[in-house]
């Protein structure tokens, strides 16, 4: 049967193109690769190869002719035993284009939506707490989980013999072997994507970073490889993993060491992002991400390491993702914030308190998923919200709940809300510049009494 | 081609001969079918073919055990069919289909399969190294005596993210094996207009690997190749580096016009060199095969591709839905 020869499409734009040259003519013999003719696509001209073999029988188009749309046919071969003279163009083919498909966003709605609110504690009232800081609660969270799963591993630099850059994993090497705690070179890249593979490869990894500054040399391997796997394969095999370490300003370590991630990664579907406050929270956050099945960034903090909070004494504290807890009930204003920001946000909620302002403190917990309906139902209540973190202004967390409080809340609102944020500088080096450059509590209590109409 | 000379006289039975030139030409035909179905607008965006190089894969898959894993580039097809994927899959894949290895939301870049084994299909150039070393650590961990083959083009071999992988997977032992894939050509610059020092497999010496250039239009020579790295990695001795030097006859992806080689370059190297065509030399002047029973196998692959275009065609588009799904494990 004879075989139409159709305008190909040689790039991934093409929609039409030019017909340069032929370089065979009627009657002659072509095999597959050989170059029947030289096209001109909207990006270069290319050669255009035979995939059949057979007769060149009619030129259907002339070379020269611009604008020959994509697959509509341009000449006819002939093949075994036909007359290559009579055989004709006998379709007229139909390009398929893919019809584009609306597609309905699980919508962010105009109306309010309901939210269901888990309001259940994180442990039963009445059990004893203990006072433990944060640096501890994630090395108890790594080596219980390390008991439990002999795939969880941890890998980074200075995690075994040296204990840890910041001791975080004192004692884990002594514990587990160095088979499970595994110092590596100082080669983010390319360590992050040995961790990837080795989750894509059944195991658990941990990747702890010795800063999340450094973790910029692996982003490709942490959002192209390890969050974007799942979905490209279908559903096949993802990257059950933790990326671990601290974020955000430290003290006195300027431009390059003082980076908060958190807008950054809380940005990219695949991921699930954590920024844990508390010991307790550290600890129950960070097992939970151990154990979940998806590649999780676990933001720490420095500053915070050294805190000491009230852990309690249960055998198995896990705390469940996307579950703001409420610090402090208030109903003057809602104040949202996550990581070293509940620090100004608690303190300026006491100085609040003593002005006769009620503020009702969110601590989100995890910004990946996030606990919208939490952030809601305070809003509904105090009408006025203020978000806090110590990053920086455009793009941050803080920009992304204020358009969800203007779709979901807007009625409820009484007051612009106001993103409290790290300023738009590098953090510079100098000790006056540097406290500058970060959010302050003052500025927490001031952006509160803007919306509450105290200022 | 400076490349080491194959001992012909292979220790390789017909049928395996013959199972090299079928899974040869299953490749090729592939890939010409996928450059016609992407001239008709079927397969949309980048769409890198494998023609010129089928010996690399073939052979080293000839060497490969069962549960031993493979991780490669994007230009992947070849990979796939080679360790058994099933090509109407991958051909759904191409044309966005709900039938495809990753239900059309991947494409020709990104493609897996567990069940074979395979690991990608990476669109980063170089990502898929580390990721590689990744699985050779976990086998090692679970010591379960598998090896990963970790391939990446002369292009790849100069991202850091290699070197910083020869470092980790030499320090630590693990049973891998890089594979370049040298085709001469990093997208539309030679390798001579890219690389300081042109034999890539030397390069692992800094670490520590040893490694060997191979030549890769001979599917013998690569599978004697890839047993002897294979015997090496397996045997807990570490990594090692083969350079396979092949030679790409399309362009880099489908609007690639090539004009970075001669015309003249290409047809040489397809007359004189093309891996297909020496097997097939080899299987009728030793008379292991009759042109007829070629030309049966020719049947049996053309039918097998053109079933695979119709299924690729057929299979319906993924349902909106898919739009939601796969983005997070259920924890």
């Amino acid at each position: 049967m004879a075989i139409e020869i159709l305008m190909p499409a040689l790039s991934p734009t093409m929609e039409e193109g030019t017909l340069a040259k032929w370089l065979v003519k009627e009657g002659d013999s072509v095999a597959a690769g050989d170059i029947l003719a030289e096209i001109e696509t909207d990006k270069a001209t290319m050669e255009f190869e035979a995939v059949d073999e057979g007769i060149i029988g009619k030129i259907l188009v002339a070379e020269g002719t611009e604008g020959i749309k994509v697959n509509s046919p341009i000449a006819v071969i002939a093949q075994d035993g036909e007359d290559p003279v009579s055989v004709e163009s006998h379709t007229q083919p139909t390009a398929p284009t893919p019809a584009p498909h609306p597609v309905e966003q699980p919508s962010v709605a105009a109306s309010p939506k309901e939210y269901t609110v888990d309001q259940s504690p994180d442990w039963p009232d009445g059990t004893t707490m203990k006072q433990q800081t944060v640096r501890d609660a994630l090395r108890d969270a790594m080596a219980e989980e390390m008991r439990r799963d002999t795939s969880v591993y941890l890998m980074g630099e200075e995690v075994a013999e040296y204990q840890g850059a910041y001791k975080v994993s004192q004692g884990l090497l002594d514990e587990f072997g160095e088979k499970r705690v595994i110092d590596t070179p100082i080669t983010e890249h390319g360590f992050a994507g040995i961790a990837v593979g080795a989750a894509f490869g059944g195991l658990r990894p941990i990747v702890e970073f010795m800063t999340f500054n450094f973790a910029m040399q692996a982003i490709d391997q942490i959002i192209n490889s390890a969050a974007k796997t799942l979905y490209m394969s279908g559903g096949q095999m993802g990257a059950p993993m933790v990326f671990r370490g601290p974020n955000g300003a430290a003290a006195r370590v300027a431009a390059q060491h003082s980076q908060d991630y958190a807008a950054w990664y809380s940005q990219i579907p695949g991921l699930k992002v954590v920024m844990p406050y508390s010991a307790a929270d550290s600890k129950g956050l960070l097992k939970t991400a151990i154990r979940d099945p998806n590649p999780v960034i676990f933001l720490e903090n420095e500053i915070l390491y050294g805190r000491s909070f009230e852990v309690p004494e249960v055998d198995d504290l896990v705390i469940p993702f996307g579950k703001a807890r409420v610090w402090r009930e208030g109903s003057d204003v809602t104040i949202v914030s996550f990581g070293i920001g509940m620090q100004y946000a608690l303190e300026a909620s006491e100085k609040l308190a003593a002005d006769g302002i009620a503020a009702e403190v969110i601590d989100l917990r995890t910004l990946r998923p996030m606990d919208v309906g939490s952030i809601i139902q305070s809003v509904m209540k105090t009408n006025r919200c203020i978000t806090v973190e110590e990053g920086w202004p455009q793009g941050a967390v803080g920009n992304y709940i204020s358009s969800v409080i203007m779709q979901e809340a807007f009625d409820y609102l009484d007051a612009p809300v106001i993103n409290c944020t790290g300023k738009d500088v590098p953090m510079p080096y100098a000790t006056n510049l540097e406290k500058l450059a970060l959010i302050t509590t003052d500025e927490v209590v001031d952006a509160a009494k803007q919306v509450t109409y105290r200022k | 081609m400076a490349a080491r000379k194959s001992s012909k006289k292979p220790n390789v039975s017909v049928e395996e001969l013959l199972s090299y030139y079928r899974d040869m030409l299953l490749i090729r035909r592939f890939e010409e079918k996928a450059g016609q179905l992407y001239g008709m607008g079927l397969i949309g965006g980048f769409c890198h073919l494998y023609i010129g190089q089928e010996a690399v894969v073939v052979g080293l898959e000839a060497a490969a055990a069962e549960g031993d894993k493979r991780v490669t580039s994007y230009r992947d097809h070849g990979h796939m069919i080679a360790c058994g994927m099933d090509a109407a899959g991958v051909m759904a894949e191409l044309t966005g289909r709900e039938g495809g290895y990753s239900k059309g939301k991947g494409g020709s870049m990104h493609m897996f399969s567990k069940e074979k084994h395979f690991y990608g299909g990476h669109g980063i150039v170089g990502a898929q190294v580390p990721i590689g070393a990744g699985l050779a650590l976990a086998d090692k961990y679970l010591e379960n005596g598998r090896v990963t083959f970790t391939y990446f083009g002369d292009g790849a071999a100069n991202q850091g993210q290699i070197y910083e992988t020869f470092n980790m997977a030499a320090l630590w032992q693990l049973p891998i094996i890089f594979v370049i894939e040298n085709n001469q050509y990093a997208m539309g610059t030679s390798q001579k207009r890219s690389t300081s020092t042109p034999e890539i497999y030397t390069r692992g010496a800094a670490f520590g690997i040893p490694g060997e250039a191979v030549d890769g239009m001979d599917v013998l020579a690569v599978k004697a190749a890839g047993e002897k790295a294979v015997a090496h990695s397996r045997a807990g001795d570490g990594p090692y580096i083969l350079e396979i030097k092949t030679y790409r006859y399309r362009g880099h992806s489908m609007s690639d016009p090539a004009k970075y080689r001669t015309r003249e370059e290409v047809q040489k190297m397809r007359e004189e060199r093309d891996p297909i065509e020496q097997i097939r030399e080899v299987l009728l002047t030793g008379k292991h095969a009759t042109d007829a029973e070629l030309k049966a196998i020719d049947k049996e692959v053309k039918d097998s591709i053109n079933a695979a275009a119709e299924f690729a065609k057929e299979s319906p588009e993924p349902a909106e839905y898919e739009l939601w799904t796969d983005i997070y494990a259920d924890a």
